[in-house]
């Protein structure tokens, strides 16, 4: 096979393929050596970041850096409201995507292309920033977690995905035998479509895990009990705003600026581990999500 | 037919009927003179027995009743989700009416009185109407500019190299998709800081000046945009590869029989074949380009880049929710949302005449 190749590929199209690949290789270390330098500079010493010595390994071995991080409640705190706030978000999130998602999967349901429209159009239009806000202001969702919860959950995105995968796995054969059987439309979803659908929930899932675990501007907008925060919120306090620093003296303030340089590297590193874990399984289920969703968008 | 009818109508409605042809009718397949007269017949015992009609064809609306009535669950199923999409998509479209009233937190939006246009002809006469258009569509030209093209390449790319080293470069440049903004936001200021970042550390070394990247407004616009393109020109390719798959194969083995170099393959192939996915993704593209991802301009705004960075998004943010000038930011928003809708419109209207690939 290889062998074929060789001989039919004239010099011109072998000069492209190399062009190619120093294109991509070149793609590959843009991308990653922002990266690695993180991971790096987060294991060095403060001294050594700063004065420039760390160019891609980690110089003068050091986990200052860790240490402050877990030495912060605010992280700590905000660690835990996100894992709650991803957990419980992309479980009312897929809840909700599926019972949207099936009933416009099925030819048998009444109105499904006025309510496609429904969903559609609030892609194409909506009421704005503030209005949404004034929503939940006026349902007293401020400063509670439900505002991060309950108002992302409908992503009519999802539900297109999901209802096209619905529709190319569940033949409409198969509901319709059910149904003479005198099995009810919940019982069928119960027990049939969500049975035979686990990669399409693996796919919203993730899709909702991720969104939610990076979201910051809803609880920006909706929370101010910074118990309430989000990791990513109190990521952006330390981080951006520099909350975290009230030095004294001198000395003390110059070796301040060092470790919380040191702590900003640590927490990138921290703050990405769940995703980053997960990556494998999010980067197939992403993919296999958008390919869904740009078959029949 | 396999239907024999009793047409007397009797007491008991004594009339046989095939299983097989009711089922038929189930299906709403048949419609001679003979099946209507079947179908009076049934309604009338359904209508003694008490159970919902399996069709109907005298007024569409008491069919559309019948159907509701056969698949009542789906309706059980939709109305959770039904009543998010009123609540957080379709009141606050009620609600963007506060754009033509004085706002007034006690009356609510209903009670707050009319006030016209006063909130738009406010803003397209204030100070910064003109700046932050220009740095709205600025950014989101530029953005266009260079991240549309280039996943484009990057896919026509990845399909010619082997297997293996396209899997790899998938797995690389789809991870930056995954990091959050704020920490894209986060890592920029780290590695491009005055005093300790990679690049003016990497500066100073060559003997340059140390620049303050993240201060300097013209800086800023670049920022945001090669930013946004490390992180998504990977995953951006996905859609292409997954078109470029769809070709028909007997197109390459005809360009091969023809002597097509790898080249002419690529141009005469593989970029018709995915024109059409080319020209939806660019329809959606433009009809968002008001709205450029203000969650990350907002994190990377500070006062000395403010000239260049402030855009609709984030100037509604500060004066309706920072200065709780709800009316004057509904509006703005609302003129932004409305621009949108005309450009994807007319985009859209184009691309059908033009090409005949279109979103509808």
């Amino acid at each position: 096979m290889i062998a074929k190749k060789t001989i039919k590929e004239s010099p011109g199209d072998r000069l492209l393929l190399v062009i190619l690949y120093v294109v991509l290789s070149i793609c590959v270390l843009a991308v990653l050596y922002p990266l690695i330098y993180i991971v790096s500079a987060s294991f060095s010493s403060p001294f050594a970041v700063i004065s420039g010595k760390v160019w891609l390994y980690p110089v003068d071995i050091t986990l200052v850096g860790y240490e402050t991080v877990f030495k912060n409640s605010q992280v700590l705190v905000g660690f835990g409201n996100s894992v709650f706030y991803a957990a419980a978000g992309t479980l009312v999130a897929v809840t909700v995507t599926i019972m949207m998602a099936y009933p416009l999967s099925r030819k048998t349901f009444y109105g499904r292309n006025l309510l496609m429209f429904l969903l559609t159009f609030t892609m194409l239009f909506s009421g704005g920033l503030i209005p949404v806000y004034l929503v939940i202001r006026d349902l007293h969702l401020l400063d509670t977690r439900w505002a991060l919860i309950i108002p992302q959950a409908l992503g009519v995105f999802q539900i297109i995905i999901a209802r096209t995968f619905f529709q190319n796995t569940i033949p409409d054969e198969l509901a319709e035998a059910a149904e003479i059987d005198g099995c009810s439309d919940i019982g069928f979803l119960m027990r049939v479509v969500l049975p035979l659908s686990k990669p399409i929930i693996a796919v919203l899932v993730l899709f909702f895990a991720v969104a939610r675990w990076n979201a910051y501007f809803d609880a920006l907008i909706y929370i101010r009990d910074s118990d309430l925060y989000p990791l990513q919120l109190v990521l952006r306090n330390i981080l951006l705003l520099n909350a975290n620093q009230n030095p004294t003296n001198i000395t003390e303030a110059m070796e301040r600026q060092g470790v919380a340089e040191q702590m900003k590297y640590a927490l990138i590193v921290i703050s990405s581990l769940p995703v980053l874990i997960l990556y494998p399984f999010i980067q197939k289920h992403f993919v296999k999500g958008v390919m869904i969703g740009s078959l029949k968008g | 037919m396999l239907v024999k009818i009793d047409n007397r109508r009797t007491d008991g409605f004594e009339f046989a009927i095939d299983l097989k042809a009711l089922s038929t009718f189930f299906r709403q397949t048949t419609s001679s003179s003979e099946v209507h007269m079947l179908k009076e017949e049934i309604a009338l015992k359904s209508a003694v027995a008490g159970k919902p009609l399996p069709f109907q064809k005298k007024s569409p609306r008491k069919t559309a009743v019948k159907k509701i009535m056969r698949h009542w669950q789906f309706y059980l199923l939709i109305l959770l989700p039904i009543c998010f999409l009123i609540t957080f998509n379709y009141y606050p479209m009620y609600g963007a009416t506060v754009a033509f009233k004085d706002y007034n937190i006690v009356k609510g939006i209903t009670g707050s009185p009319w006030a016209g246009f006063k909130h738009f002809i406010y803003f397209f006469e204030g100070p910064y109407f003109w700046l932050i258009i220009k740095n709205t569509l600025g950014i989101s030209l530029y953005g266009l500019l260079v991240g549309f093209p280039i996943p484009i390449i990057l896919a026509l790319a990845l399909n010619e190299v082997g297997k293996r080293f396209k899997k790899f470069v998938q797995l690389v440049t789809y991870a930056p998709h995954f990091i959050s903004t704020v920490i894209i936001v986060s890592m920029l200021s780290l590695l491009l800081g005055p005093q300790s970042g990679l690049l003016n550390n990497f500066l100073a070394s060559l003997g340059m000046d140390r620049i303050n990247f993240m201060g300097e407004p013209g800086y800023f616009k670049s920022l945001v945009v090669w930013s946004d393109l490390w992180q998504n020109a990977g995953f951006s390719c996905i859609i292409y590869l997954a078109a470029l798959s769809g070709i028909d194969p007997t197109l390459y083995e005809a360009a091969k029989v023809d002597g097509a170099s790898r080249w002419q393959k690529i141009i005469n192939v593989d970029l018709p074949g995915i024109f059409p996915t080319i020209v939806i993704l660019l329809i959606l593209a433009v009809g968002s380009i008001m709205s450029v991802g203000f969650e990350k301009i907002y994190l990377m705004q500070n006062a000395a880049n403010a000239g260049s960075s402030e855009i609709i998004a984030t100037y509604v943010y500060k004066i309706g929710l920072l200065n709780s000038n709800i009316s004057y930011a509904t509006a703005v928003g609302l003129f932004n949302s409305i621009i949108n809708l005309i450009l994807l419109v007319s985009v859209n209207a184009v691309a059908r005449k033009i090409t005949k690939s279109s979103l509808w």
